[in-house]
């Protein structure tokens, strides 16, 4: 495909997630002033301020200026990225957000990457022997896996493998005794990594398995997959090579669109074991009632699902040539 | 599939019976129900009392799922918060539906431009991250069990929207709705009457799986801190174990169960339901 268009379709697709941002922020400003109490103590979270501050805070925000006004000050000051103060965090919103994405993205990427890997393989061992005793298995455990709260999944593990085996850490991201930098500083941190990443892992392990599985028998009963055997195409190659290929592309789809959900999971594993990422932040930021932090990972989360989307429409676009750009 | 020799087709509760797992998971809902319900009328301690055994007491004869820090009956903790997650399931999931077929049923029936306005509403609720949402609504207007209730419900309903829409569509121009179309029906009968019955089945289905899907919402909620304190969830009874879980693991591992076993038997039954509906489910 010519980079220009596809340059072109991805210019396209941000371009349309822009009114979803706007709306994001109108929630966001919607909530400041709907929500009861004083619109300034949302701004300053439930922590105590110097009368000053607030002064300071309302003329800011113009909160003795009409409601446009007021809206056009909080949009400006949005697209430029100030996300607001936290006072509690002594912090500026944005930066505090940024400073515990990487941790985030660390449990997510390296979870994502499990999952999926085993979760097709898995789907693909048992679309191969559909209804055998495997098969049926298989299936049940991954009914369960997204029929339990997937924090308390993580409270289980905890208890299991770091309380009474003392296998891995119980929580945090680091040791204080370990190294802080090099080969040990890593072993330090993916031995930390493991438990999340597990309990995490298996959601998203459960959903690709049956999302792959009921793909594969699709493409396998299909007449291309008759002729590539009638022709003498070894099995293992059909499988993988001419029906996988097909499967894989609505489970990419379905890993995209379920982007939002993923956070959302992310963000209560983290709690769990007070992995130093989003959800952490979220979690204390809910504990202090410090609104600009939860309206600024609003902002940034829902930032991240827009472009998992566009990411995705993208991918689907690369692997699937029917697809056609306008 | 086995080969049938009558050429009527079989009951529903037929094919949902053929569905092993499906009855199981039915039968532990109703076990479930029974036990929110009737758990008031034999406890023997009452749900929120604190010092009625002793603090941190393991499971036992007396007190079946343990004790607490405070002392208080794990179990008939249990029961008490399995009713209120059970009510802002169903609760939810039963507002949220009706939303869904409101919004799916204008969106289907009128078409053109209502149709293209209220699917992109649908959208723009779709990209937005839900739970995050939900996070800022419940904490901006008060963490009541009627304000979680209420905002699950609002942020749920785009699925079901889509699905009646799609219903709609396809059976508006269908022969007998056109037939009382031409018999002079209005359009309240043509929408109540001939479409909507139609279009229930897979909307079943759907609400089914939401009230799983809204247990667990709530329950992540409360466990982020956002539950109703007065009114103690499953889920919130897993916020407070998060303290004291290292010394006693009965604390978290049955109100989790709890919560397991109902989103595992709803969605059971929910297959159980397909297969009903969709005849090419039912081969295995």
């Amino acid at each position: 495909m010519p980079t220009a268009s596809l340059l072109l379709y991805v210019g396209g697709r941000l371009a349309q997630a822009v009114p979803i941002l706007f709306i994001i922020i109108l929630i966001n400003f919607a909530l400041i002033h709907a929500a009861p109490g004083d619109p300034v103590d949302f701004l300053i979270g439930a922590t105590e301020a110097t009368p000053e501050y607030i002064e300071s805070l309302r003329r800011e925000f113009g909160l003795d200026q009409p409601l446009w006004v007021q809206l056009a000050t909080y949009l400006s000051k949005i697209v430029q990225f100030d996300l607001g103060y936290s006072l509690r965090f002594r912090e500026p919103v944005l930066s505090l957000i940024l400073s515990r994405m990487p941790a985030t993205l660390l449990l997510m990427g390296t979870a994502l990457l499990f999952s999926s890997a085993v979760g097709i393989l898995l789907g693909v061992i048992a679309a191969r022997r559909p209804y055998s005793a495997g098969d049926y298995a298989a299936t049940f455990v991954s009914l369960a896996g997204y029929s339990m709260p997937v924090f308390w999944l993580g409270q289980i593990m905890l208890i299991v493998f770091a309380l009474h085996m003392a296998w891995f850490p119980t929580q945090g991201m680091y040791s204080l005794r370990a190294p802080s930098q090099g080969f040990g500083r890593i072993l330090d941190v993916a031995h930390h990594l493991v438990l999340p990443a597990i309990t995490y892992s298996f959601y998203h392990l459960a959903l690709i398995y049956r999302l792959t599985r009921v793909k594969m028998q699709e493409v396998m009963a299909l007449d291309f997959i008759t002729t590539a055997r009638a022709k003498g195409v070894a099995e293992g190659r059909v499988v993988y090579r001419h029906a996988l290929r097909n499967a894989i592309l609505p489970v990419v789809t379905v890993i995209g669109l379920n982007f939002g959900f993923m956070l959302a999971g992310s963000v209560l594993t983290e709690t769990v074991f007070a992995w130093p990422g989003m959800g952490r932040l979220l979690y204390e930021a809910i504990g202090a009632r410090d609104y600009p932090v939860l309206m600024g990972l609003f902002v940034v989360l829902s930032v991240m699902v827009i472009c998992a989307n566009v990411l995705t429409d993208v991918t689907y676009a690369l692997i699937d040539p029917r697809v056609v750009y306008r | 599939m086995a080969i049938t020799h009558t050429l009527a087709e079989p009951t529903w509760w037929r094919i949902f019976s053929r569905n092993r797992a499906s009855v199981a998971g039915a039968v532990v809902l109703v076990a479930l129900f029974a036990l929110a319900i009737f758990a008031p009328v034999f406890l023997r301690f009452e749900p929120g009392r604190i010092n009625v055994g002793p603090s941190m007491a393991p499971p036992g004869l007396i007190h079946l799922m343990g004790t607490d820090e405070l002392g208080r009956d794990v179990f008939s903790r249990a029961t008490a918060g399995l009713s209120v997650s059970l009510m802002v399931g169903f609760g939810a999931a039963t507002i949220s539906t009706f939303l869904g077929i409101v919004v799916g049923g204008l969106a289907g029936f009128f078409g053109r431009r209502t149709d293209a306005l209220l699917m992109r509403l649908t959208e723009v609720f779709q990209v937005i991250p839900r739970f995050f949402l939900a996070v800022l609504l419940v904490a901006f207007f008060g963490a009541s069990i009627l304000n979680i209730l209420v905002t699950i419900a609002v942020l749920s309903w785009p699925e079901i929207a889509r699905l009646v829409r799609g219903e709609f569509l396809s059976l508006r121009s269908r022969q007998f709705v056109d037939a009382a179309r031409v018999a002079g029906a209005s359009r309240m009968s043509l929408i109540f009457v001939e479409i909507l019955p139609n279009a229930l089945g897979p909307v079943v289905v759907n609400a089914t799986l939401m009230v799983g899907q809204a247990m667990l919402l709530e329950a992540g909620l409360s466990y982020l801190g956002l539950g109703d304190p007065t009114k103690a969830s499953l889920g919130q009874m897993l916020q407070e174990a998060q303290q004291i879980m290292r010394s006693a693991w009965w604390t978290t591992a049955f109100p989790g169960l709890l919560i397991f076993l109902c989103v595992l038997s709803l969605n059971l039954v929910g297959d159980g339901l397909t297969d009903i509906l969709n005849p090419r489910s039912r081969e295995r």
